[in-house]
């Protein structure tokens, strides 16, 4: 196998999970986070807080979007820091804005962006794209301009760009933030439905409802972290006292 | 606005592929600026309307955008060379002109951006050995398509959002208040797409690629 300068061989190993070690982040002189210490194992998991609570910078460091300042981040072994990018193929990331996560004019060839950079053979990316834009009601627009599709089916069309990967697991920064009730349900939906592991942060406490355990973070640190019911009073609580 | 041009059709223009219809543009452009006679441009218009509307089975409504989103500087043209030389001349020029604008605007209508951004990479191939990527070269372009409709939609957004508070829509001093804001969204903007870009493996791309798909 030939490596990049600065890699190192290690073999991945699924049934570790994503792994948080001692880790900490800050923005020149900010700490965004300090001292987690996790080990995310479950289907589904929520993260909830305050905006500026650091919940959004731990789900980018799932995915090797960014690196901790101490400590180390693991997926299935391989750290974030020398394995980034094995790590991106295990760990798909749907923003909060898809217009910021679309980058080709149309929603077929958007969808097929990750595909080409896979190096995946055109017949089988054709194939791909079409079964996901079939399964999330996208196959009559596979042709149309990205930008005239409404906010719902724009959220669709980014969870499509990362499901046609088929990556074992899939972080959602803040997916209904921009969509209306309607949306909301159809994307919740897709969440419920999916068979990868799922990381949520998110701001609609309805969402995190069933999940296997929900995070909450403040200040930088996980302040409470169990199942949904105890963690949303938790943080009920702790937002009635700001 | 919309630069994604691309019109599905199940057509025989729609099948060729992007490297001959560009071939064909770029021979009809020098064919109207080589010969510049009444028959040869009036049959280069014939031929385009015909092989866009009948061949392509295009909208007319595709074509007619095209045609009025260059009628004043066309009306303008006429006018000039009517004044300096004579109306013959002027028209000659104008039909030139709409003939190969008509004849991009079908090219566009029929072709897949990725199609193009492939013959832009297979003909950008050779400099690979100069240490150009042309993968990158063509995702430049396609962002470029994608963005410029995303980013005259926030200008649009912030012009909305200072005239709701008393601010004016048009002038310069409306043009003034509303640059900064949307260099800031773009900027902003710029920052998550790169995160983005990276989520989805941009720095896996392989530096040769077979013919796209989708």
């Amino acid at each position: 196998m030939r490596l990049r300068r600065g890699t190192t061989a290690a073999v991945a190993d699924p049934a570790r999970g994503i792994e948080l070690r001692g880790v900490g982040h800050v923005y020149g002189d900010r700490v965004v986070l300090s001292d987690l210490d996790l080990r995310l194992s479950e289907r589904r998991i929520g993260i909830v807080g305050a905006n500026g609570s650091g919940k959004s910078t731990l789900a980018r460091l799932l995915n090797g979007l960014v690196v901790p300042t101490t400590g180390r981040v693991c997926v299935d072994g391989l750290d974030t820091r020398t394995h980034v990018r094995e790590v991106r193929r295990r760990v798909g990331f749907v923003f909060q804005d898809p217009d910021a996560q679309i980058v080709h004019p149309t929603v077929a060839e958007d969808v097929a962006y990750g595909l080409e950079n896979q190096g995946v053979p055109p017949a089988e990316r054709a194939e791909r794209v079409a079964e996901v834009l079939e399964r999330y009601g996208l196959a009559d627009h596979a042709d149309h301009p990205a930008h005239l599709l409404s906010g719902g089916q724009k959220q669709l069309l980014a969870i499509a760009g990362v499901l046609v990967m088929r990556p074992a697991r899939i972080v959602f920064d803040e997916p209904t933030t921009l969509l209306d009730l309607v949306n909301t349900r159809r994307v919740a939906r897709v969440i419920e439905e999916l068979e990868q592991q799922v990381v949520v942060v998110t701001h609609d406490l309805d969402l995190v409802d069933g999940f296997d355990r929900v995070l909450v973070v403040d200040g930088g640190r996980v302040v409470a972290d169990g199942a949904p019911d105890s963690s949303v009073g938790a943080y009920r609580e702790l937002m009635v006292h700001r | 606005m919309t630069l994604a041009l691309y019109v599905p059709r199940a057509s025989v223009v729609h099948r060729l592929p992007a490297g001959a219809k560009l071939l064909a543009l770029a021979a009809l452009s020098v064919l109207v600026f080589a010969v510049p006679t009444w028959p040869v441009v009036c049959g280069a218009l014939a031929t385009v309307l015909l092989v866009g509307l009948v061949a392509a089975r295009l909208p007319a409504a595709t074509l007619l955008r095209q045609a009025r989103a260059v009628l004043w500087w066309l009306v303008g043209l006429f006018v000039l060379h009517w004044l300096l030389s004579d109306a013959l001349t002027g028209a000659v020029t104008v039909l030139r002109l709409l003939a190969l604008v008509l004849a991009a605007a079908v090219v566009t209508a029929t072709t897949r951006v990725t199609e193009m951004v492939a013959v832009v990479e297979r003909i950008l191939r050779p400099l690979e050995g100069l240490g150009i990527r042309p993968a990158r070269i063509g995702l430049v372009i396609a962002m470029t398509l994608r963005f410029i409709p995303l980013i005259a939609e926030r200008a649009d957004r912030i012009r909305e959002a200072q005239a709701a508070r008393g601010g004016s829509l048009r002038g310069l001093r409306a043009l003034t208040t509303a640059v900064v804001p949307l260099l800031v969204q773009v900027l902003q903007l710029a920052h998550t797409v790169s995160e983005a870009l990276d989520a989805r493996g941009a720095d896996d791309v392989p530096v040769r690629r077979g013919p796209r798909a989708a």
